[in-house]
């Protein structure tokens, strides 16, 4: 890689162990991407010296487990200890491992939360925003258009270069923590012009307006095109937030999809040569009813048992609409016995949920709003939990292949009702 | 020692993590996912409909098209190193960052950009020494 001088005088060591070791990752891991040059990121998201109990353990009976040792040694792969100054730039920490209140209730230990508690006062301390969500662009953080980003968490990277018009790759936890003490990520990929244009055309022939619908439309691309980026023309409704989000989650779990277009919508694809940029799609797919079911069935080929016990939402991280529609529909309703309903969303989200109400409202139903994080990313399930429902296509990706548990997937809506009675009856619409 | 000299393939690619190791191939044709795809303390594919689904890299020649899914793809391979349980070497053909970033932090040498596709090349059983620095990957078909 060719370096500046500011580049290389950090290399060196001039502005400390942890920025030297740090610009030393980036290196590598540039080289490994075949990348030339860096190029200076403003807006960092990841994950920094968050650790496990495993991890933590492991570093004590390997030289020391303080915040600093899970910082040098898993954060910047180095060998040794290095102090960790504040960071610059606008730095967020992504979602975490339990929530500040509810930790009991998902079953963690006093030992877990006491050791969260001290990493968040690290992060604090550094100078990283705690949003602890994977929706950070609800929270506080939203990228301007063409602004270099290095974010993690493949829902928001999505999101970012294809909603927001942001730029990024999707980046992971040693490059994310590298970048918050650097302001450098390697010049790659979703950085420049080129790498932005859309490979895969994707025809879609049956009308697609309901969250559920843009989430298996997300679920079917994803699978279709991997890695690429799609670009979609067809009979869509005008996609919102909320069905953003599910949309690209879903591809970004099913493929690799990191970037989509969805002509005369997203912020880069104002006509269809725009989105293509000068080159022809290598490939045309369509989405038509059979499709649909197919995708519908796949997404529920985890399912087997009716009775369910569980019901998780807010995957990625609610919105304040869906939140307002969870209570609308639990409103003067009681969750059946031996059943739960987790909602889950952002601190900052949550506190406008409180105020209207509507934390109570799931609460006096049965049902528990929860931040920071959700039953993939935690690795907790209310107790007993054999079969849960879910109205998203990425959660029903992960969860039951991390738990070992039985999913169906479906509307908000099918989910509340299986909470009320403790049985799935949902269909394709 | 076999006194029949087994055929040797030679590919030859780009350097994407150093240094040399050598094992026993684990081939699939399907990309992996980091996190929520594996367990990191065993180094086994959970992933609900992949075809290596409950079998181990541990110790493997990882051989693979390249790594989809969640970005936690790095953090997944190297806690799977600081377990014990993670490949010897990766021999890929689709360059993400994902990989990139999760063969640095893995250690495992690694190889990518192949004059001849890995995957019609290699099969699950073969040796294979992974030599990340010259981007040379040699093979040794087995014998059964």
């Amino acid at each position: 890689m060719r370096l500046t001088d500011q580049e290389k005088a950090m290399l060196q060591g001039d502005d400390g162990p942890a920025r030297q070791k740090a610009i030393d990752l980036l290196i590598r891991y540039g080289e490994a991407l075949g990348a030339e040059r860096f190029v200076d990121v403003t807006n960092i998201a990841g994950v920094p010296g968050s650790s496990t109990m495993f991890l933590q353990n492991y570093y004590k009976q390997h030289g020391g487990g303080s915040f600093e040792d899970v910082f040098s040694r898993f954060d910047l792969d180095s060998d040794e200890t290095v102090p960790f100054p504040k960071v610059g730039g606008n730095c967020c920490h992504l979602q975490g491992g339990m929530d500040p209140e509810l930790w009991a209730e998902q079953g963690m230990s006093p030992e877990a939360f006491e050791h969260q508690q001290q990493d968040e006062a690290e992060v604090r301390r550094h100078g990283i925003q705690v949003l602890k969500t994977c929706t950070p662009y609800l929270a506080g953080n939203m990228p301007a258009f063409g602004e270099h980003c290095a974010w993690m968490e493949s829902s928001a990277v999505v999101f970012c270069n294809s909603v927001a018009g942001g730029r990024t790759n999707t980046e992971g936890r040693e490059s994310t923590s590298a970048a918050m003490l650097t302001g450098k990520i390697p010049d790659w990929g979703f950085h420049g012009d080129e790498g932005r244009r859309g490979t895969h055309l994707i025809q879609v022939d049956v009308p697609v307006e309901s969250v559920m619908d843009w989430g298996m439309l997300g679920y079917f691309i994803g699978d279709a095109v991997q890695e690429n980026i799609p670009v979609v023309v067809g009979k869509l409704g005008q996609p919102d937030l909320i069905r953003h989000k599910h949309f690209g989650a879903a591809a970004a779990s099913s493929g690799g999809v990191e970037m989509y277009h969805v002509v005369g919508v997203t912020p880069e694809a104002p006509s269809l040569e725009a989105a293509l940029g000068s080159k022809k799609p290598v490939a045309t797919i369509h989405y038509g009813p059979a499709e649909r079911r197919r995708v519908y069935e796949s997404l529920n080929s985890n399912g087997r048992d009716l009775n369910v016990d569980y019901v998780m939402l807010g995957c990625p991280h609610a919105s304040i609409e869906q939140i307002g529609e969870a209570a609308r529909l639990l409103t003067g309703k009681k969750i059946k016995d031996g059943r739960s309903l987790w909602l889950f969303t952002s601190r900052a989200v949550k506190s406008v949920a409180d105020l209207h109400g509507y934390t109570k409202t799931i609460r006096d139903s049965g049902g528990l709003v929860m931040t920071d994080t959700c039953s993939a990313i935690g690795r907790m399930l209310p107790k007993g939990t054999k079969v849960v429902a879910l109205d998203s296509a990425k959660q029903v990706h992960y969860l039951p292949a991390i738990m070992g548990i039985e999913a169906w997937f479906g509307s908000t809506e099918d989910c509340i009702q299986a909470a009320l009675t403790g049985r799935w009856s949902g269909e394709l619409r | 020692m076999n006194t029949i000299a087994a055929a040797k393939i030679i590919l030859r690619g780009r350097k994407v993590v150093g240094g040399c190791a050598e094992g026993e191939a684990l081939v699939t044709r399907d990309t992996i996912s980091g996190w929520g795809g594996i367990d990191p303390m065993t180094g086994t594919v959970v992933e609900t409909h992949h075809p290596l689904r409950g079998v181990s890299f541990k110790d493997k020649v990882l051989v693979f098209p390249g790594a989809k899914g969640s970005s936690g793809w790095s953090a997944a391979f190297h806690l799977a190193r600081i377990a014990g349980a993670a490949p010897k070497a990766m021999v890929f053909n689709v360059m993400t960052t994902k990989i990139a970033l999760g063969a640095v932090v893995t250690r495992a040498p690694s190889v990518t950009d192949f004059d001849q596709d890995p995957l019609s090349v290699i099969e699950t059983g073969d040796w294979v020494k992974v030599d990340g620095d010259r981007g040379v990957v040699e093979v040794i078909k087995k014998t059964s």
